[in-house]
């Protein structure tokens, strides 16, 4: 039986947030030198930011791109004038 | 896999207050259908429009012919999904295509849904507004925010492997869609989406044709800000049950 969506986020959120803790929380002692630690420690909150702007970027494109089909309103209105003329002779009461 | 030349397809249209829509969605659908030469049906499934649809169907069903238009009508809003099977007991086709009858779906997709079919022997073949030169018409900036960024929340989150899922003009092969009715419960767009989030997890191959939305040219709407909440609730069901 496969994972729901949401087990899958979880375990991905557990795997990288446990490898996130066991790197950048450590004792004194058992750190990495600190420049790595500094680097890591925020990373969770990098990560957030550069998803938010990636998705406004994301979306912001896609609404910009949305293709808007002026063509096909137009031949619709054909249609429509040919579908009640035709149908109007073929007896249809509207 | 049937032959070709045995294919037949069922259009689904469920109604409710299509009455100025209706007699032309069905014209182009016969238009359509007769120039490309394949064998069809139209279900007409009404829920008890007070607008008069039912009496506008049951002309189009003189004119037409009743193994044609196919009327079968229930007597109130009952809903999407239970229109869908209603109507798939009575279908006679081994393909199913299901659209709006509002106008919104221009059935001169329908060929080119049939030929992506055949193409890749989908099981479904979905019509999508976001790809290719798919697209909408009469939508202001804010109904395309809502739209892209809908979609977007609903691939990160479900990464569904099909760019328009709250789109409802497809093509399904019969026992797809049987075998899918069974298994969906949700409601509104959700349903829509439950439909290809469940045709992956069962195997189902899905191909995309691209279609020109054309936002309806009579009628009211039946879009607001209450299917906005309910798609959300009914998008985080679908996250953490799927």
């Amino acid at each position: 039986v496969a994972m729901t969506k949401l087990a899958q986020w979880l375990c991905g959120v557990a795997l990288l947030g446990s490898a996130w803790a066991a790197l950048a929380l450590t004792p004194p002692g058992l750190q990495l030198p600190a420049p790595f630690r500094q680097a890591l420690l925020p990373l969770p909150v990098y990560l957030l930011v550069a998803f938010g702007c990636y998705s406004l970027a994301t979306v912001g494109y896609r609404l910009a791109t949305f293709n808007d089909c002026e063509e096909a309103a137009a031949e619709l209105q054909e249609d429509i004038r040919a579908a009640r003329a035709d149908l109007s002779r073929r007896g249809l009461q509207f | 896999m049937a032959a070709a030349g045995s294919a037949k397809f069922s259009v689904l249209l469920p109604t409710y207050n299509e009455r100025d829509n209706l007699p032309l969605v069905v014209w182009l659908l016969v238009r359509t259908f007769r120039e490309s030469g394949y064998d069809f049906e139209i279900i007409i499934i009404d829920d008890g429009s007070p607008d008069g649809t039912q009496e506008i169907a049951e002309q189009l069903e003189k004119i037409y012919g009743s193994d044609k238009i196919l009327l079968r009508p229930r007597p109130r809003k009952l809903g999407l999904g239970t229109a869908y099977i209603h109507g798939m007991k009575h279908a006679t086709g081994n393909f199913i295509v299901i659209m709006d009858a509002d106008l919104s779906h221009h059935p001169k997709f329908i060929p080119e849904f049939i030929r992506k079919q055949k193409e890749g022997n989908f099981d479904i073949v979905s019509g999508t507004r976001y790809k290719g030169n798919g697209g909408v018409y009469g939508w202001d900036l804010k109904r395309k925010l809502i739209s892209r960024g809908a979609n977007f929340i609903t691939q990160v989150l479900l990464r569904p492997g099909a760019s328009d899922l709250t789109g409802s003009f497809r093509l399904y092969r019969k026992e797809v869609l049987q075998k899918l009715m069974e298994k969906c419960v949700s409601k509104g767009y959700v349903f829509q989406m439950e439909m290809i989030v469940r045709a992956r997890q069962l195997g189902y191959t899905i191909g995309e044709v691209p279609i020109s939305f054309v936002d309806r040219v009579y009628g009211e709407s039946k879009l607001g800000g209450n299917e906005i909440v309910s798609f959300l609730k009914g998008l985080l069901t679908l996250f953490a049950t799927t």
